[in-house]
């Protein structure tokens, strides 16, 4: 067994004990941990992802339980790439946060270290009810996180989004029962086994626990009816916060495109696919939405929030269409999202700690310390965000236009995502002018009443900003890459065969009961 | 006992629904915490309903012994001692958010304002 693969869930979680416990009044020791496990990530992660790379699964089973019995860890191209991603991502805010958002608050550090942890494990889990502990684990780790820094506006939106995603665990765990229910287990290799044996008798049941789960992870991935969390939350957050939040959706995306791909796929008889049919209407939904909202923002924090959600329904779209070609598409664009989007939280947070009394409000001010760095990132940003060429947005979009080809009524779909994206560029060009370039008609100049350094946060913001350029100059050698993920994804055997062996479906995991409380209860027998 | 079980189950989900949707954080909090019973039931029952079963069969030797399934008591267990964090936590949140604006409406507003807007 390769114990590398279980280094990004142990990591920080001996870190953020030791950060909240041991060196908690020390700021610098704190930081210098923090950095350290988060540069260890994304070597771990770059070493998982060379490892993935060969297109063999690898699983670590948890106390060397056999599965389905225990619970194990899939490690594949996919969940690499999303290990490299969260880790990236994370070094990049936080080495934005160490210009002081970290003190604004107790207990930034290991807060952070959890979240990592909970976004690692979520990757890295082959089992449905593992998924649920490991959400609850970035969720209580956000909900720290989201009223980092405290306020009145923070403090309420927290308790919103709180709520909402309690209501959500509910859900969560009202699935599982029911899937549990029918198919007597929740590890989901086995799943992709039984989903397709449950009688004819129990598929209502089996049904309803999928609908569920799809409503969860519409919840996590804030899809139309579900979004109403993401703008007070993502607008009330502190801006570091906010950019680690944009893997957060994606993390929604990534459960929809792992479990419904296994359980729910191709070999599931008359549910297959079922998730298609109500994610596409919700993901043009989303996409509506997010960039009539872009258009209709009132704050620099508001429309980064509808970008986010914007941005989420394009990624959507992609998703909904559970092919090889359009999951390669999604997965470029999910890269591509969580970066811009990120990128564009922390410019949002520069503007407001060097605008007092003006915030981010879009109104003009006086010319404010480094606007014009603040301004050039913004619209680098903004032309990656709305998906203009040359930048990834526009790579993106465009392999999401050519997988949406041919399907039906894709003329309603190019026409949803083109006419969305004008929307977006209007409003950020109107945002931008208004911040950046009535500032000089305005008299005075803005003074912030405390030195803020500007070197780190840029450096980290510029990295993010390098690594889209990256994207898209690599675009070919990832494409290829995300074409051998999607290609592997879409292939479930594989995935069956690496986790339960040879002979598929050993072991029944239910209850040999003979009283139902849920009907039928045939199917679950061998 | 399954009508039983289903019935408490709906009516607890049904009245935790129901205070989950009203304006008062506490009365919210209390109704996540039906919903969580709700959840909890639920779970236990999908490992069917049936008393007086060992959940774990010693005799290697045996052959279709009537056992009951101990995953969803585990699976129970875990989601109890989750839902208890998270009561606690969002009664911390409902707390601060009561010293921040002197009330207990989900939007903070102050003790006048949210009186105002519940006569509207």
């Amino acid at each position: 067994m390769n114990h590398w693969m279980i280094l990004p869930i142990l990591l920080p979680a001996i870190v953020a004990p030791l950060l909240a416990l041991a060196v908690r009044h020390d700021i610098v020791l704190a930081r210098v941990f923090s950095v350290g496990s988060a540069v260890s990530l994304v070597l771990v992660g770059l070493l998982q992802l060379g490892m993935a790379a060969d297109g063999e699964t690898r699983i670590y089973s948890l106390g060397d339980w056999p599965p389905p019995f225990g619970i194990v860890l899939v490690l594949d191209r996919l969940s690499a790439l999303m290990l490299v991603l969260t880790a990236v991502l994370g070094l990049a805010v936080l080495l934005y946060a160490i210009n002081g958002c970290d003190r604004r608050g107790a207990h930034f550090h290991p807060l952070f270290q959890f979240q990592l942890m909970g976004l690692n494990g979520a990757f890295l889990t082959g089992d449905l009810f593992n998924l649920f502990v490991f959400f609850e684990v970035l969720l209580i780790a956000s909900y720290g996180l989201m009223v980092h820094g405290g306020g009145a506006a923070r403090l309420r939106a927290g308790i919103q989004y709180v709520v909402v995603n309690l209501v959500g665990s509910t859900l969560f765990l009202f699935a599982l029962g029911l899937i549990y229910g029918v198919t007597g287990t929740l590890n989901m290799a086995d799943l992709a086994v039984k989903v397709p044996e449950v009688s004819p008798g129990d598929r209502p049941l089996l049904y309803a626990g999928g609908s569920l789960l799809l409503v969860v992870f519409g919840i996590k991935s804030a899809a139309v009816p579900l979004q109403f969390w993401l703008p007070g939350t993502y607008a009330n957050a502190s801006g570091p916060v906010a950019a680690l939040f944009s893997v957060m959706t994606k993390v929604g995306a990534y459960a929809i495109l792992r479990v419904f791909v296994l359980a729910f796929g191709e070999t599931a008889g008359e549910d297959a696919w079922f998730a298609a049919r109500w994610l596409v209407p919700a993901a043009f939904a989303t996409l509506g939405v997010g960039m009539v909202g872009v258009l209709a923002s009132r704050s620099l924090g508001q429309q980064a929030s509808f970008a986010a959600l914007g941005s989420m329904g394009t990624l959507l779209i992609a998703v909904a269409g559970f092919t090889p070609e359009s999951g390669s598409a999604a997965l470029y664009y999910l890269v591509h999202s969580t970066l811009a989007i990120a990128a564009l939280f922390l410019i949002v947070d520069a503007v407001i700690i060097r605008r007092p009394g003006f915030g981010d409000a879009l109104t003009a001010s006086p010319r404010f310390a480094h606007d014009g760095l603040i301004g050039a990132m913004y619209f680098v940003t903004a032309i990656a965000v709305i998906g203009m060429p040359p930048l990834s947005g526009f790579v993106g979009k465009l392999l999401i236009l050519d997988a949406l080809r041919g399907t039906t009524g894709w003329g309603w779909g190019w026409a949803a995502i083109l006419g969305t994206s004008m929307l977006a560029l209007i409003g950020f060009a109107a945002a931008g002018s208004v911040l950046f370039w009535k500032g000089g008609a305005v008299e005075g100049r803005l003074e912030t009443s405390s030195r803020h350094p500007i070197v780190l946060p840029m450096v980290a913001t510029g990295a993010l900003l390098v690594m889209l350029v990256g994207v898209t100059g690599f675009g070919g050698p990832m494409t290829r890459y995300f074409d051998a993920t999607a290609a592997q994804l879409f292939e479930p055997s594989g995935y069956v065969e690496a986790v339960l062996g040879d002979e598929a479906g050993p072991g029944d995991g239910a209850g040999p009961g003979d009283g139902s409380a849920l009907g039928d209860d045939e199917g679950e027998r061998k | 006992m399954e009508i039983l079980i289903a019935s408490a189950v709906a009516v607890i989900t049904a009245a935790g629904v129901y205070l989950t949707l009203s304006t008062r954080t506490f009365t919210v909090v209390i109704g996540l915490t039906l919903l969580t019973y709700a959840t909890n039931l639920f779970l236990f029952t999908t490992g069917r309903l049936e008393t007086n079963r060992a959940d774990i069969v010693l005799d290697p030797s045996a052959q279709d012994v009537p056992h009951a399934d101990p995953i969803p008591q585990a699976l129970v267990l875990t989601a109890i001692v989750i839902s208890f964090g998270m009561t606690a936590l969002i009664l911390v949140m409902s707390v601060r958010g009561y010293f921040e604006s002197e009330g207990d409406h989900v939007d903070l507003l102050g003790p006048e304002e949210s009186v105002a807007r519940d006569r509207e």
